[in-house]
C-alpha cells in the first residue's frame, strides 16, 4: 500500500485550489495538489469576461465599493445567498485582484481621455481621468449597477491561472497531475485524505493529509450540452456525498449562461454584452427591451436565459437543424474592438462555426454553465459535519452566489475563497494532530481496489459511456431552464432505473492502467448520483428562485423557501438521497429580502422580513454616526481573517 | 515492465515511429472550402496511431477507424465516438474542446495543431492521420506527458515576477500603474497556452534535448518586458545565453509557422537575442 502523507492536501489545481495552496504553504504547511490534468489547463483557464471587485478606477465605476457590489451579489442570489459569505467576499475582492497584479496578471488598464464605447445600441464617448490613468479599468457585465468587472483583454482566466500556477511553482509547490481522488478517507466525523488512482498506472494510491481541500471545480457536464471543460463531472463532490456525512447544498441550482453557440455549446463571453453586443430574434429584432426595458440584454443571466426561452417558444427562433436559436450581434463593436477585447470569441467563430463575428451574427441559445450548488460549508470553508474536510471555488456551496452568480463573480470567488479559507485550513492545521488508524486508511484503500476489481472481472452488464449519455439527456430535458413537476417526477424516476443499472458495468477493455473505460466507469454511477440530488432537490423546492424556475410555482416564496437545500446519501444501497432544509435567518441579514427589479414582483413574503427591515432602521436611527462600516459591524458582524480586514482604497475617495 | 524500462520504451517510439517532419508536409493551411451545402454524408478514414507502453507485448501501430461525418465534426467529437462506438481503450487529451487550454495538441496529417479545433470538413478526401506530439513522453496512443515538460520548462526560466517585495505590497492600498499599452503587449506574449506545438516542430530541439524551445523563449521575453519583474539582463542571460538557449536556435521558424495562438516568436527570439548579445 502507497501512501503519502503531507498537512494540506488539495484536490484540485484551478485558481481556487492553487490559492488555498499557497495559502497553507505560506503559514508553513506542506502542501500537495492533486489533479487531472496539469495545473495550468484547469477549466479556470477558460474564464474569458472578468472578475469583479470594486475598485471603481474607470469612470464607469465611480462610486463603487464593497457596499454596492454587496447589493448586487445579494440580489443576483434573489436572496438565497449567505450574506455573511457575500459580505467577507466583496470586501476581500479588491484585494485579491491587487495582490494577483503584483504577482503578474497584466490586467488591463485605463487609458486617459476619450474613448468610444457602445452603450445600448448607441455609440458614445466616455472620458477616462488622468488620474486613472495606468490603474486597473473595468467593464459592464449583467446584473451590476457599475463597470465592475476587470479583465485582460480577452484573457483574464488564463493570466490568472497562469499567474497563480506560477506563483505555485515559485513556493515549489507539487502538483501531482494525472491523478483522480476517488474516495475520502475519514475516522469518527473527521476527514483524514483521499484515495488516488494514478490515471497512467492505475495504481491506488493513500494521500493522509490533516485537511482536505476539495477544489475540483463544477458538475456542468451532467448535462449532454455545457459549455464546461469535459472534465467538470463533479466527481470531487461525488466523493463528499459518498461519505454519508458531508452534505451538498442548493444542488438544484444550476445556471444556464444565455450566449453559448450553437450546436457545440462554447461559451460566448458576457463581455460581449457588457461591450455592447445585441441579441436578436429571426427576424433581426432586438426582443430584450421589450421584455426587460430597464436593464435590457444585461439583465442578470437567469433573466435573460428564460426570457430568450420564452421569445424562442414564441416562434421567434432561427429553426436549425439542431432546434431553434436566437442571434448575438456584435458586428457594432467593431473590428478593432473585437479583435483585441473580444479575440477569444472571434476565433470560436472562425474555427466552430467558419463565420466572422465582425460581419455576422453568432447563433447562440441558452446552455448550462455553472454550478451555484456544490459542498456545503460555513464561512470558514469547513464542512460543517465532516471534520477538516474544506471546499473552495466552484466546487463549493460556500453560498455567495445562492440561486443565481452574477457573472465575474466566480472567478473572484475561487480567488478570495481561497486566501480567506486556506488562512481557516493553515488554523486547523496548526490546532490538529495527525492520528488516523493505518486500518482505516486500508479499510478505504481495499473498498476502492475492491469496485475496480469487480469492474475488471464482469464479463457482461451495462456501457458506461451508454449510461452517461442517458443521464445527461434526462437533465438536458427534465432539469432544464424552465422546470415543471410532472417532468422532473419522471427525471426522479428515470435517473433512480439508471442508478441500479450503474451498479452492474462490465468493460470492454479489462486493463487496470490507463484506461478511459475504467476512468468512466468509476466515475458514471457517481455522475448519476448527483444528478439525483440535482433533480430531485429540484422536484421538492416548490418555489421560483434566481436560475431554478417551476413553470408550476412561479413565484419566489420566502415564507416557505427561504433555505438552503442539503443532501446527503447515507446509506449507499439507496436509490435516493436524503433532502433536508436549513433556514436562512431573515433576522441577521444585512440586506433583508425584496425586489430584484425584474418583471412582476409577486413574492411571498418572509413573516420575518418586515420586522427586519424595522429593525434595520432603528439600528440605524440610533448610531446616526456611524460610517458605512462601523454600520456593516452593527448589522452584519463577519468572521474576516485579521489578515484582510483593512479598509480598500480607491481613487477620489482615499479609504472612506 | 519496471519504469526504467518503460521509459526507454518510450523513448525509442517517440523518436523513431512518431516523428514526422512537420516541415515536410504543409497541409495546415490547406486552403480547401468547407463543403457548404453538401447534404451527401462523407465516411471519413481516421488512420490512428495506436501503443499502450503499459500492456505487456503491445506494439506501436496504425489503426484504421472509420466513421460517418456529421456536421460541424471536429476531431474532438470525431475521437469520442470513435471511442464510445468502436474502441474504447483509445487514449487521448482533451479538456476546454474550445481551443483555449492547450491539452490537445497532436499530429493532424503532418501538421502539428489543437485537434478539438480542427473541423473534418478541412480535408477534401476525408483522410485523417493522427500521430501523438513527437518530443514528449507518450503516455499512449496519442496522450503525451505536456504537463510535465512544461512545468519542468517553468522551473527553468523561473516563470514568475521577481521582486523581493512583491509579498510585502500592501494590497488595500492602490495598485501600481501599468502603462495600458504595456499592459497589452505582456497580455500578447502571456497568450501562449503550453499546447506543446512548437516544440514538436523545432528541428533544434529534436538534435538537443536540453534545448529550451520556443516556448521558453517567449515566456522569458514575457518577464524580460514587464517592468514589475526586477531580472537583470545578466540574470536572463544566466537562463538564456547558451547553445541550449537563444543561441542554440537555427530560426528554421517552425515554431511560429505551428503556433495555435499565433504568438510573435520570430521578433522575440530576435528581441532576446539582440539583448543577450549586449550581456556578452
Ligand atoms: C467557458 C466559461 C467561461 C467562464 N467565464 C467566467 C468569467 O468571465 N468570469 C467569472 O467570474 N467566471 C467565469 N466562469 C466560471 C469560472 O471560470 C469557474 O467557475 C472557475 O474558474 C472555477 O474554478 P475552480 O478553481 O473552482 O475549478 P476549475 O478551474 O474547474 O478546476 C478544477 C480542478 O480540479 C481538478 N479535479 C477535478 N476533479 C478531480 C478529482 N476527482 N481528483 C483530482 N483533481 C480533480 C481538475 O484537474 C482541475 O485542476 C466561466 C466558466 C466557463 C465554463
Ligand atoms: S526558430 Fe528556433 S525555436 Fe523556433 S523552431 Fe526554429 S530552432 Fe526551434
Ligand atoms: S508558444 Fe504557441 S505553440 Fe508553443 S506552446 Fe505556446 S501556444 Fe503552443
Ligand atoms: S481541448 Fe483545450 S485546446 Fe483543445
Amino acid at each position: 500500500m502507497k501512501v503519502i502523507y503531507t498537512d494540506s492536501l488539495v484536490i484540485g489545481g484551478g485558481l481556487a485550489g492553487l490559492r488555498v495552496a499557497i495559502a497553507s504553504m505560506q503559514r508553513g504547511y506542506d502542501t500537495i495538489v492533486l489533479s487531472l490534468i496539469p495545473a495550468k489547463r484547469s477549466h479556470s483557464a477558460a474564464a474569458q469576461g472578468g472578475m469583479q471587485a470594486s475598485l471603481g478606477a474607470c469612470i464607469k465605476g465611480e462610486g463603487d465599493d464593497e457596499d454596492v457590489h454587496f447589493s448586487d451579489t445579494v440580489k443576483g442570489s434573489d436572496w438565497g445567498c449567505d450574506q455573511d459569505v457575500a459580505r467577507m467576499f466583496v470586501n476581500t475582492s479588491p484585494k485579491a485582484i491587487r495582490q494577483l497584479s503584483a504577482w503578474g496578471v497584466p490586467w488591463s488598464r485605463v487609458r486617459k481621455g476619450d474613448r468610444e464605447v457602445v452603450i445600448n445600441g448607441e455609440k458614445v464617448t466616455i472620458t477616462e481621468k488622468d488620474e486613472a490613468h495606468g490603474l486597473i479599468t473595468s467593464r459592464d457585465f449583467g446584473g451590476t449597477k457599475k463597470w465592475r468587472t476587470c479583465f485582460t483583454s480577452d484573457g483574464t482566466g488564463h493570466t490568472m491561472l497562469y499567474a497563480m500556477d506560477n506563483k505555485a511553482i515559485q513556493m515549489g509547490i507539487p502538483v501531482h497531475e494525472r491523478k483522480e481522488a476517488v474516495a475520502l478517507i475519514h475516522e469518527d466525523g473527521v476527514c483524514y485524505g483521499a484515495v488516488v488512482r494514478d490515471l497512467i498506472t492505475g495504481e491506488l494510491i493513500a494521500y493522509v493529509a490533516k485537511t482536505t481541500t476539495i477544489a475540483t471545480g463544477g458538475y456542468g457536464r451532467l448535462y449532454s450540452v455545457s459549455t464546461n471543460a469535459v472534465i467538470s463531472e463533479g466527481i470531487g463532490n461525488a466523493i463528499a456525498l459518498e461519505t454519508g456525512i458531508a452534505t451538498l447544498g442548493n444542488m438544484e441550482a444550476v445556471q444556464f449562461h444565455p450566449t453559448a453557440i450553437v450546436p457545440v455549446g462554447i461559451l460566448t463571453t458576457e463581455g460581449c454584452r457588457g461591450d455592447g453586443g445585441l441579441l436578436l430574434d429571426k427576424d433581426g429584432y432586438r426582443f430584450m427591451p421589450d421584455y426587460e426595458p430597464d436593464k435590457k440584454e444585461l439583465a442578470s443571466r437567469d433573466v435573460v436565459a428564460r426570457r430568450m426561452t420564452e421569445h424562442m417558444r414564441k416562434g421567434k427562433g432561427v429553426p436549425s437543424r439542431y432546434g431553434d436559436h436566437l442571434w448575438l450581434d456584435i458586428t457594432l463593436l467593431g473590428r478593432k474592438h473585437i479583435e483585441k477585447n473580444l479575440r477569444e470569441v472571434k476565433e470560436i467563430c472562425e474555427y466552430f462555426l467558419g463565420i466572422d463575428p465582425v460581419n455576422e451574427y453568432i447563433p447562440v441559445r441558452p446552455t448550462q454553465h455553472y454550478s451555484m450548488g456544490g459542498i456545503r460549508t460555513k464561512a470558514t470553508g469547513e464542512s460543517p459535519t465532516l471534520k477538516g474536510l474544506f471546499s473552495v471555488g466552484e466546487a463549493a456551496c460556500w453560498d455567495m452566489h445562492g440561486f443565481n452568480r452574477l457573472g465575474g463573480n466566480s472567478v473572484a470567488e475561487t480567488v478570495v475563497a481561497g486566501m480567506i479559507v486556506g488562512e481557516f485550513v493553515a488554523d486547523y492545521c496548526a490546532a490538529n494532530p495527525l492520528n488516523v488508524s493505518t486500518s482505516t486508511i486500508e479499510h478505504f484503500i481495499k473498498l476502492e481496489e475492491e469496485k475496480i476489481s469487480t469492474l475488471l472481472l464482469r464479463e457482461y452488464g451495462e456501457n458506461p459511456f451508454e449510461l452517461k449519455a442517458q443521464m445527461q439527456k434526462i437533465m438536458m430535458d427534465k432539469v432544464g431552464i424552465f422546470r415543471n413537476g410532472e417532468d422532473l417526477t419522471q427525471a426522479v424516476e428515470q435517473l433512480k432505473i439508471l442508478n441500479q443499472r450503474a451498479r452492474k458495468i462490465a468493460l470492454r477493455n479489462r486493463i487496470s492502467s490507463s484506461n478511459p473505460e475504467l476512468v468512466e466507469a468509476i466515475r458514471v454511477p457517481k455522475m448519476i448520483k448527483l444528478a439525483q440530488c440535482v433533480a430531485y432537490g429540484a422536484l421538492l423546492r416548490t418555489e421560483s428562485r434566481g436560475a431554478h424556475a417551476r413553470e408550476d410555482y412561479p413565484q419566489r416564496n420566502d415564507r416557505d423557501w427561504l433555505k438552503r437545500t442539503l443532501t446527503t446519501w447515507k446509506d449507499e444501497s439507496s436509490d435516493l438521497p436524503e433532502v433536508f432544509y436549513e433556514d436562512l435567518d431573515v433576522m441577521k441579514m444585512e440586506m433583508p429580502p425584496g425586489s430584484r427589479g425584474y418583471g412582476v414582483d409577486n413574492t411571498i413574503h418572509h413573516p420575518d422580513t418586515e420586522k427586519r427591515i424595522k429593525e434595520i432602521e432603528e439600528i440605524k436611527a440610533a448610531h446616526p454616526e456611524a460610517d458605512r462600516y462601523e454600520m456593516h459591524d452593527l448589522l452584519n458582524p463577519t468572521p474576516i481573517p485579521e489578515k484582510f480586514k483593512g479598509k480598500n482604497e480607491r481613487i477620489g475617495r482615499g479609504f472612506k | 515492465m519496471s519504469e526504467q524500462e518503460t521509459m526507454n520504451e518510450i523513448k525509442t517510439v517517440s523518436a523513431q515511429e512518431t516523428v514526422t517532419e512537420p516541415e515536410a508536409v504543409s497541409t495546415q493551411n490547406t486552403s480547401a472550402e468547407p463543403e457548404k451545402g453538401n447534404e451527401t454524408e462523407r465516411i471519413l478514414k481516421f488512420q490512428i496511431f495506436r501503443y499502450n507502453p503499459r500492456k505487456k507485448g503491445d506494439k506501436p501501430r496504425m489503426v484504421t477507424y472509420e466513421i460517418t461525418e456529421a456536421p460541424g465534426m471536429t476531431i474532438f467529437i470525431a475521437l469520442n465516438e470513435i471511442r464510445e462506438q468502436q474502441d474504447p481503450s483509445i487514449q487521448f487529451d482533451f479538456v476546454c474542446r474550445a481551443g483555449i487550454c492547450g491539452s490537445c495538441a497532436m499530429v493532424v496529417n503532418g501538421s502539428p495543431t489543437l485537434a478539438c479545433r480542427t473541423l473534418t470538413s478541412k480535408f477534401p478526401d476525408g483522410e485523417i492521420k493522427l500521430l501523438p506530439l513527437p518530443g514528449f513522453e507518450l503516455i499512449g496512443d496519442l496522450s503525451v506527458n505536456t504537463g510535465k515538460f512544461m512545468r519542468a520548462m517553468s522551473e527553468r526560466v523561473e516563470s514568475w515576477i521577481h521582486d523581493q517585495d512583491a509579498d510585502k505590497v500592501n494590497y488595500d492600498k492602490l495598485e501600481e500603474r501599468m502603462d495600458p499599452d504595456v499592459a497589452e503587449q505582456i497580455y500578447e506574449l502571456e497568450r501562449c497556452v503550453e499546447c506543446g506545438c512548437c516544440v514538436s516542430a523545432c528541428a533544434t530541439k529534436r538534435m538537443r534535448p536540453d534545448f529550451l524551445s520556443a516556448v521558453g523563449f517567449i515566456r522569458l521575453a514575457r518577464y524580460a518586458l514587464d517592468p514589475r519583474d526586477k531580472r537583470s539582463d545578466e540574470e536572463f542571460y544566466e537562463i538564456l545565453g547558451d547553445d541550449d538557449g537563444v543561441f542554440g536556435c537555427m530560426t528554421l521558424l517552425g515554431c511560429e509557422d505551428y503556433c495555435p495562438k499565433d504568438l510573435p516568436h520570430q521578433t522575440q527570439i530576435a528581441y532576446l537575442r539582440r539583448k543577450m548579445l549586449k550581456v556578452k
